[in-house]
């Protein structure tokens, strides 16, 4: 009854037979072991389980996961590369983005959608870019400052690396 | 000594493995065989259990075993509860509803199956035959005459009668030339911390231990409770809080869950995992608030606050959870607030009603006291045709008075109300936004100030006034090599004490932060300890980890004193993590030195034990008082009803600042979860006791989009309470917001005549009031 899926995650391929109704944050969590990716609602509300899907941010509770099937994938732990901390989580960690960390990965993962579509957002943008994820402990605050910092830093590495060509 | 870290906005140390996706929530643990427990709940709030029949479910796919209250009931005793009031009725709460069930969402039976998904598939296949009985749901209601009573043993419904006074209430009221009264309401509020609370349990039968991984604020009085549920052995018994969501105190408590899971851990030999739906979390984890205030201020026309008279109905849901009876026992201690009130009376009912438990809720019972009283203030100034700045600081006690007596029994520690008041005055530009307010309204627009000043009850607390002990305890434990491992009995989820607690001791010891190392929340490894809550970890726990430095350097130099052969030990001095001769700094050890030979042993001096590490538990002499001003600026529009901020100041004072980061992190969020309360969040129960605000959907916890920009100061006035001068801040923002939000929203209603509403202020209820006036 299962049916198989290829579902390439952080740069890597899956084969699973998965069931129809499994969820595809469970699968993260569950199957591949990748329990960065939280749950805070299973109702599409919360953001807390947000991932890159197609580089586009989705909450993977409201996908299956058979419908990933041959999609690209990117959770929290694919964010980093070769040890180096993506700009958007030096900011959260620089500027205090986070408390107790539950929101965090989904948070850094919508604020990743924002920051590749407006990349250098305003307050007010950056508001609404994060609407859908909810944050119980930081008052958003630090989390606003959190991806200023990461646009800015985002920004003057291109220069830079502009600049070196 | 030189302090490169205290004081410093350092970026946590924690965060690394929370931003990279690494960090381990209970559900993010998997164990061997491990099963998943799925619960069934109550669909009535009151009703007769007449049968529970669980056999399709036992026959289901996957599925393990299945438990009724009547399965469970000799092994497993009742959730307990540890407040004890005069007289105060405690109802039998079993981990499994038996004959009746009170509230919609108490736990009636347990699946345990192969997987999630079946363990759900399997509850919807219990038929619970119910015979429904007419529900309370209104504390007003629930102790008046005629009543549904909840728990028909007691035939009634009043939990307890609770009073305070100070003073001279009546000779108050007689001499005064004016008595304001008002009627308000304190909704009840669901915590929604973003993790639900989730248990991990595994039974190791060679061992005889069980270990509890659950979401909680207090493991280790979590484990004495739970070895009691569970009559095991308290050192049988292992309670791991792994990282954390949120708590605010909605995980300070003892939950049937935490019970049955680990019940079923050692009954099935297999671990289990059982996770909280969103759904469960706000039917079945305790909520917040829920009082009914009548007040009576007794003044004088030039705004002196002679007496405050109160009138609370606590409205405590079905059981008590661990402190639903103590929380409004707290807005009682601290309902003269910031202000000099020589005379107070406070009587305190408590209702049964059939709804999920209140109990603390960040704040826990202060907000409040802080917003009747702060509502009331703004009451007397419209009353008496006086600016509320000038109630306020009419009725300040002068800095000098401190320690200051309060008609409640209190002595706060140490103050300066007007300071704080002044600060943020200037911050917004209070005279001039007075001025422009005039001239909006002349525009037909309404600009409403908000002020609200306070002062909470902090750093819980001298053990004679905690139910399970209020001291904390730290171990700081030297490493052969130098790092230095801290165990602590607080248990941090959010506030960053690992940070805090790294800044103490990096400075204490002349160590880099890289090399210290906080662990908490394993009962396995830290000593005893009671938990984080009430402000108290950095305060408490901050000044135990202080303490067992101290001792750990005394040893550490009496050492040093011996290998560098001086025989008076006052003569020896260390600094930036050496220690050198006072009169010859040339003749010198490194601290790793001094560390490693006290573990090699080969020339201790005599009577001294190896090692370097000492333990301190450490009792405060009192609670402290932070306190602060808080002002809102808000423009309503009065077609619509809503609410915008212009500007919000909050000027806090909590004692000596050891991360200023952290500090502002707790006041944002609190001030977040005041404006939830203030404009958005009620949870609403209809008349059947059914949960209307049941999903995120209906019960909105504030967004990004929904929050002003939040601009904070601090007056630092240090407590005399512990040596840092640490008054705690975890709460500070939630107490101060609410009324300054509130305040804000009538003060722009005035020019219609509105002189109350109750929260939350929905535009809707905002239109209305104006259309009505
Ligand atoms: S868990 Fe997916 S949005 Fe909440
Ligand atoms: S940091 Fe705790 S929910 Fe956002």
């Amino acid at each position: 009854m299962g049916r198989t899926i290829e579902v390439t995650i952080n740069g890597l391929l899956y084969r699973h037979d998965v069931e129809p109704r499994l969820l595809l944050v469970h699968y993260l969590r569950d199957v591949i072991g990748l329990t960065g990716t939280h749950i805070g609602c299973e109702t599409s509300l919360c953001g807390a389980c947000t991932v890159l899907f197609n580089g586009a941010a989705v909450k993977s509770c409201t996908l299956f996961a058979v419908q990933a099937d041959g999609a690209e994938i990117t959770t929290i732990e694919g964010l980093a590369e070769n040890g180096q901390l993506h700009p958007i989580q030096e900011g959260f960690w620089m500027k205090h983005g986070l408390q107790c960390g539950y929101c965090t990965p989904g948070m850094i993962l919508a604020a990743h959608q924002l920051l590749s579509r407006s990349p250098d957002p305003s307050e007010e943008e950056i508001r609404r870019g994060i609407e859908g994820n909810l944050c119980r402990c930081t008052g958003y605050q630090h989390i606003i400052e959190a991806i200023r910092y990461a646009a800015e830093k985002i920004r003057v590495t291109r220069e830079g690396g502009a600049r070196s060509k | 000594m030189g302090k490169k870290f205290v004081g410093e906005p350092i970026p946590r140390v924690e965060d690394h493995r929370l931003i990279t996706g690494r960090s381990q929530y209970v559900d993010d643990i998997v164990r061997p065989r491990m099963v998943y427990a799925a619960i069934l709940r109550s669909i009535y709030a009151h009703a007769r259990l007449k049968a529970v029949n669980v056999e399709k479910a036992r026959q289901a796919p996957g599925v393990i075993a299945v438990f009724t209250g009547a399965d469970v009931r000799e092994a497993i005793g009742p959730v307990p509860v540890a407040s004890r009031l005069p007289d105060l009725k405690i109802p039998k709460h079993p981990v499994l509803a038996l004959e009746k069930v009170h509230y919609v969402g108490e736990p009636i039976a347990v699946v345990v199956a192969g997987d999630r998904y079946l363990a759900r598939d399997a509850v919807d296949m219990i038929e619970v035959e119910y015979e429904p009985l007419e529900a309370v749901v209104d504390p007003e209601r629930a102790i008046a005459e005629g009543a549904p009573i909840v728990h028909e043993e007691f035939g009634t419904n009043v939990a307890f009668v609770w009073r305070l006074s100070g003073g001279d209430i009546e000779r108050a009221f007689r001499e005064a030339d004016v008595v304001v009264s008002q009627r308000m309401v304190n909704q009840r509020l669901i915590p929604v911390a973003m993790e639900p609370r989730g248990v991990v349990a595994e039974y190791l039968p060679g061992e005889g231990q069980l270990t509890v991984w659950t979401s909680t604020q207090i493991p280790h009085l979590l484990r004495t409770q739970l070895a009691t549920m569970l009559g095991l052995a308290e050192n049988r018994l292992r309670v791991i809080a792994p990282e954390v969501g949120g708590g605010f105190g909605s995980k300070l408590n003892v939950y049937a869950e935490e019970a049955l899971v680990g019940y079923l851990a050692m009954r099935l030999g297999r671990p289990v995992k059982w996770i909280e739906t969103r759904r469960e979390n706000f039917l079945s984890t305790t909520h917040g608030r829920g009082q009914i205030a009548e007040v009576e201020a007794a003044v004088k026309r030039d705004g002196t606050v002679l007496g405050l008279r109160y009138k609370i109905i606590q409205d405590l849901g079905a059981y008590h959870q661990l402190l639903t009876p103590a929380i409004p026992t707290l807005t009682g201690l601290m309902a003269t607030g910031p202000y000099k009130i020589p005379n107070l009376h406070v009587q305190i009912v408590g209702a049964f009603t059939n709804k999920m438990a209140t109990d603390a809720y960040r704040g826990a019972g202060r907000p409040e006291a802080t917003y009747w009283l702060e509502r009331m203030m703004d009451r007397i100034a419209g009353e008496l045709g006086l600016d509320p700045v000038q109630v306020r600081m009419r009725n300040f006690p002068q800095p000098e008075e401190f320690p200051f007596p309060t008609a409640s029994g209190l002595a706060y520690d140490s103050g300066n109300y007007h300071q704080a008041l002044r600060r943020a005055m200037e911050l917004v530009g209070y005279e001039k936004l007075r001025q422009e307010q005039q001239q909006l309204r002349q525009q037909g627009r309404y600009l409403g100030i908000g002020i609200s000043t306070y002062v909470e009850i902090c750093a819980l607390g001298p053990s004679p006034a905690l139910p399970a002990g209020g001291w904390e305890s730290a171990t700081v434990r030297v490493e052969p090599t130098g790092k230095v491992t801290v165990l602590t009995g607080a248990s941090p989820h959010g506030q960053g004490q690992e940070t805090a607690f790294a800044q103490i001791v990096a400075d204490e010891l002349g160590v880099e932060l890289a090399d210290v190392r906080v662990i908490h929340g394993d009962t396995a490894i830290v000593q005893y300890g009671i938990g984080t809550f009430g402000s108290r970890a950095t305060a408490v726990g901050g000044t135990a980890v202080y303490g067992a430095l101290q001792k750990v350097k005394e040893k550490a130099t009496h050492l040093a004193a011996h290998l560098l052969g001086e025989e008076n030990v006052a003569n020896v001095a260390f600094e930036d993590g050496h220690f050198f001769l006072k009169d010859n700094p040339e003749r010198r050890m490194t601290f790793h030195e001094v560390a490693l030979a006290a573990y090699l042993a080969k020339n201790l001096p005599p009577g001294v034990e190896p090692g370097l590490e000492a333990t301190y538990f450490f009792e405060p002499s009192n609670f402290t008082f932070p306190f602060g001003a808080h002002i809102a600026v808000v423009e309503v529009d009065p077609e619509t009803g809503d609410v915008q901020f212009r500007r919000y100041v909050a000027v806090d004072d909590c004692g000596r600042v050891l991360n200023p980061l952290l500090v502002d992190g707790q006041v944002h969020g609190g001030i977040v979860q005041s404006l939830g309360q203030a404009l958005l969040e009620e949870a609403v129960y209809d008349e059947s006791g059914q949960l209307v605000t049941g999903e995120l959907t209906e019960y909105a916890i504030p967004k990004a989009t929904d929050v002003p920009w939040l601009e904070t100061d601090r007056t630092e006035t240090p407590s005399p309470v512990n040596p840092l001068g640490i008054k705690g801040v975890g709460e500070a923002g939630t107490i101060a917001a609410t009324p300054a939000i509130v305040n804000a929203v009538l003060d722009a209603l005035a020019p219609f005549g509105v002189q109350h509403l109750d929260m939350p202020l929905r535009p809707e209820k905002i239109w209305r009031a104006i259309r009505g006036a």
